[in-house]
C-alpha cells in the first residue's frame, strides 16, 4: 500500500482510526463493569482479568488456529475471575475493592506465569470489516477498518442500556445495586445477582484482553495492558453508570490513547512520553471534574462502596 | 486496681486478667499467620498441580533468601525499599484509605534524587544526601499528598486516583530520564548523570547492607509512635473508624489525611531516593521495579501496623531475593514470585472474615473459666 502524502490531515484521521481501535477494550471492560457496579459492586480487578484474557485468548487461538475459540476461552476465564470476586465478597467484612487490587496481582501474575511460552508464537488475528471501501486514500481506508469485536461491544452496550430499563432482569440488578435491604424485602438474592453481574462484567473484560492481543496492538506481551482495565473503571463513573455512554466515553478515552502514536506517526518526538500518558491525565481529570464530596453522584447505585 | 498476690484468689484473678488480654491480642497475630501459611500452602498446591514439588520450592526459597550470612545480606539490602513503600500504604490505611500508588512517589523521589545530584554537584557528600533525601521526600509526600487533598476535597476514590498517578509519574520518569535530565554518556538506558562516590550511600559498619536498611527500620518505628503513642495518631484511628465521629468532635480530618498521605508519600518517595544513591547509582527506568506493588501486600499482611511491617518485609525481600535462583534452578518463570504474592494476598484478605468467628480468641470465654 503507497502511503499517499495528506501532510497534518494525517493526525486527526490517525486519531479518528486510533480511537476506534484502542477503546474497543475500554469499551468492553467498563460495559461489563458498568453491569457489576449497577448491581452495587465495583471489581477493581479487570486490570488483572483483561492482562489474563490476552494471554489465555492468545494462547488458545494459538494452540486452535482460531481467533475465535481464543475470545470464547478470555471470556470463560474472565467469568472465573469474575465468579472468584463476587464468591469472595459475599463473605464478611471482606472489602471488594481490597479483593480487586488482590485478583489484579493474581490475575497479572498468572498470565504472566502461563503467557512465558506464548510470547514469540504468532496467533491469528480476529478479522475486521473495511467500511472505507469508498475512499480512495489509504489513510481514510485505514481509519476505517473496523474490528468485528468492536461492533459487539455496541450492540451489548445498547442491549444492556434496554435491559437496565424494561426488563425485569435489569430491573432486579438496579434494585440490589441501590439498596440491599429492600432486595432483600422484594425476595432477591443480593449476593446471587452480585455474583452473576460480576462474572458477566468479568467475561466482558476477558474478550478485551483478547481483543488486546489478538487484534490490536495484536501480540501477546507482559505490556500488552497499562491501566486500561483501571481506566475503565473510572471511565464508568464518567459514563454515569449508562451502558450507551460508555460508548462515548470509551471513544474518547481511545482518542486520548491514540494521541501519542499519532503524532509519532507525522515525528513529533518531543515529549513522547509525555502524550502516552495523556489518557492517564484525562481520566484523573475527569474523576475530579465529577467528584464531590457533598452530594451522590447522579445515577451512581446506592450500594456502591465507591460513592460512600 | 489492687491485687493481693499473697492470696490464690488475687492471683488468679491476675492470671485471669492476663489470659483476657492475651486472647484479644493473640487474634490478631494468630489469623494473618494462619492466613499466610495457608496462602502459601495453596501456592504449594499450584506447584504441585504443574508437576514441581513445593518442598523444593521452598527449601530454595530459605537457602538463598535466609540461609547463609550472604543471602541475609542480599534479603535485607532488598528490604529497605519494601519498608518505606509499606508505609506509603499503612499510613493512610489506618485512616481508611486505601493508597495504592505508592509507586509513583518512588520513581518520582528517585528522579527527584538524581536531578538534585545534577543540579548541586559542588556540595560536599553527606549535604548532598541530606538533600537527595529531602528533595525525593517532597516530590513523594507531594504526589501522595495530591492523592489525600483530591480525596478531602473533591471526593475523589484514592485508590483509583494514585494508581492512575503512578502511571502519570512514570510517565514524568520516563520524560525526564530521556529527555531534560539524560546523561548523554548513557548510550543503551538512559540516566541521569551518575552519583560522585562521596554521594552514594554506603553499607553499614559489620556487614554488606546499605544503611537505606536502618533508615526504613527508624520510619517504621517513628511511624509505630507516630500512631499509637501521639494525640494526632490517636486522631487519625478515630478518623479511620468513623469520619463523621471525628468530624463531630472537631477533628481536623482534612489535614490529618493530608498529613498521612504526604507522609506515607514521603517515605516511598525517600525510598526512590535510597534506590538511586545506594543501588543504581543514578536515576533510570530501573526505579520502577514494583516495590510499591509488594509494598501493598506487606502493609495489608501486617494489618498496617507499622512495627509489624518490619518482620513482613524481610520475608517478602526473602521471597524476591530467591527468585532468581528458584528460577534458575526449577526452570520457573519470573513471574511465579507475583504469583505467591497473588496467593498470599487473597488469603490475608479472605482471612477478615475469620475475626470474631473463634471462641479462643473471646476474652469472655477466659473470664468465665
Amino acid at each position: 500500500m503507497s502511503e499517499t502524502d495528506i501532510g497534518l490531515w494525517g493526525v486527526p484521521l490517525a486519531i479518528l482510526g486510533g480511537a476506534i481501535r484502542v477503546s474497543t477494550p475500554f469499551l468492553l471492560v467498563s460495559v461489563g463493569e458498568c453491569l457489576t457496579e449497577r448491581s452495587g459492586r465495583i471489581n477493581l480487578g479487570l486490570e488483572g482479568t483483561l492482562v489474563f484474557g490476552a494471554m489465555s485468548g492468545y494462547a488458545i487461538a494459538y494452540q486452535t488456529g482460531s481467533p475465535w475459540l481464543g475470545v470464547i476461552a478470555a471470556a470463560i476465564a474472565g467469568a472465573a475471575f469474575g465468579f472468584a470476586h463476587g464468591w469472595m465478597c459475599k463473605l464478611p467484612r471482606v472489602n471488594d475493592i481490597a479483593i480487586g487490587i488482590s485478583l489484579m496481582i493474581l490475575g497479572m501474575g498468572l498470565a504472566f506465569f502461563f503467557g512465558k511460552p506464548y510470547i514469540q508464537p504468532v496467533a491469528p488475528d480476529l478479522p475486521s470489516i473495511s467500511f472505507g471501501w469508498w475512499a480512495d486514500l489509504p489513510q481514510v481506508q485505514a481509519a476505517l477498518r473496523i474490528n468485528v469485536l468492536f461492533l459487539l461491544a455496541i450492540v451489548v452496550a445498547i442491549l444492556m442500556a434496554r435491559m437496565f430499563r424494561t426488563t425485569r432482569i435489569g430491573l432486579m440488578v438496579r434494585v440490589v445495586g441501590d439498596s440491599t435491604d429492600a432486595a432483600r424485602a422484594l425476595g432477591f438474592h443480593p449476593d446471587r445477582v452480585r455474583l452473576f453481574s460480576t462474572a458477566v462484567g468479568g467475561a466482558l473484560a476477558g474478550v478485551g484482553g483478547a481483543y488486546l492481543s489478538l487484534y490490536y496492538p495484536g501480540s501477546w506481551n507482559e505490556g500488552i495492558s497499562s491501566g486500561q482495565g483501571l481506566m475503565a473503571v473510572a471511565l464508568v463513573i464518567f459514563a454515569r453508570w449508562n451502558p450507551v455512554s460508555c460508548i462515548w466515553a470509551a471513544l474518547l478515552f481511545g482518542g486520548a490513547g491514540a494521541l501519542g502514536p499519532a503524532l509519532q506517526s507525522i515525528g513529533v518526538t518531543q515529549g513522547y512520553y509525555l502524550f502516552y500518558a495523556a489518557p492517564y491525565v484525562l481520566t484523573l481529570g475527569v474523576l475530579i471534574a465529577t467528584s464531590s464530596t457533598s452530594r451522590a453522584m447522579a445515577g451512581a447505585p446506592g450500594a456502591l462502596s465507591i460513592t460512600k | 486496681m489492687s491485687i493481693d498476690l499473697a492470696s490464690g484468689a488475687g492471683s488468679e484473678t491476675a492470671v485471669r486478667e492476663w489470659l483476657e488480654k492475651a486472647a484479644r491480642n493473640a487474634e490478631g497475630f494468630v489469623i494473618p499467620v494462619g492466613a499466610l501459611i495457608a496462602g502459601l500452602a495453596v501456592f504449594g498446591l499450584f506447584l504441585l498441580f504443574l508437576g514441581k514439588s513445593p518442598f523444593d520450592f521452598y527449601a530454595l526459597v530459605y537457602k538463598a533468601g535466609f540461609g547463609t550470612a550472604f543471602s541475609w545480606e542480599n534479603t535485607l539490602s532488598r528490604t529497605a525499599p519494601l519498608l518505606l513503600a509499606a508505609l506509603c500504604v499503612a499510613l493512610p490505611a489506618r485512616l481508611g484509605l486505601v493508597v495504592i500508588g505508592g509507586e509513583g512517589a518512588i520513581v518520582l523521589g528517585g528522579v527527584a534524587a538524581g536531578a538534585f545530584a545534577m543540579v548541586a554537584s559542588e556540595l560536599p557528600g553527606p549535604a548532598g544526601m541530606v538533600g537527595m533525601a529531602l528533595f525525593a521526600a517532597c516530590a513523594g509526600g507531594i504526589w501522595i499528598g495530591l492523592v489525600g487533598a483530591l480525596r478531602h476535597l473533591r471526593g475523589v476514590n484514592e485508590t483509583i486516583s494514585s494508581l492512575l498517578m503512578a502511571y502519570i509519574a512514570i510517565a514524568i520518569m520516563n520524560h525526564l530520564v530521556e529527555g531534560p535530565f539524560r546523561d548523554p554518556a548513557s548510550l543503551n538506558k538512559p540516566s541521569t548523570e551518575p552519583l560522585f562516590e562521596s554521594w552514594r550511600i554506603g553499607s553499614m559498619p559489620g556487614f554488606d547492607v546499605h544503611w537505606g536498611l536502618a533508615v526504613g527500620v527508624v520510619a517504621c518505628i517513628v511511624s509505630w509512635i507516630l500512631i499509637e503513642r501521639t494525640s494526632w495518631g490517636f486522631a487519625a484511628r478515630i478518623a479511620g473508624g468513623n469520619v463523621r465521629a471525628a468530624q463531630v468532635q472537631g477533628l481536623p480530618v482534612g489535614r490529618l489525611i493530608i498529613g498521612f498521605t504526604a507522609l506515607g508519600g514521603a517515605f516511598a518517595g525517600i525510598a526512590g531516593m535510597i534506590e538511586v544513591a545506594a543501588v543504581h547509582g543514578s536515576a533510570n527506568g530501573s526505579l520502577a521495579a514494583g516495590y510499591g506493588y509488594t509494598g501493598i501486600l506487606i502493609a495489608f499482611l501486617a494489618r498496617h501496623n507499622p512495627l509489624a511491617i518490619i518482620p513482613v518485609a524481610i520475608l517478602l525481600a526473602g521471597f524476591e531475593a530467591s527468585s532468581g535462583l528458584v528460577q534458575r534452578r526449577m526452570d520457573l518463570p519470573d513471574a511465579t514470585v507475583l504469583v505467591l504474592q497473588g496467593f498470599v494476598f487473597v488469603a490475608i484478605l479472605l482471612s477478615d472474615a475469620l475475626y470474631g468467628r473463634f471462641k479462643l480468641f473471646q476474652p469472655e470465654l477466659w473470664r468465665r473459666a
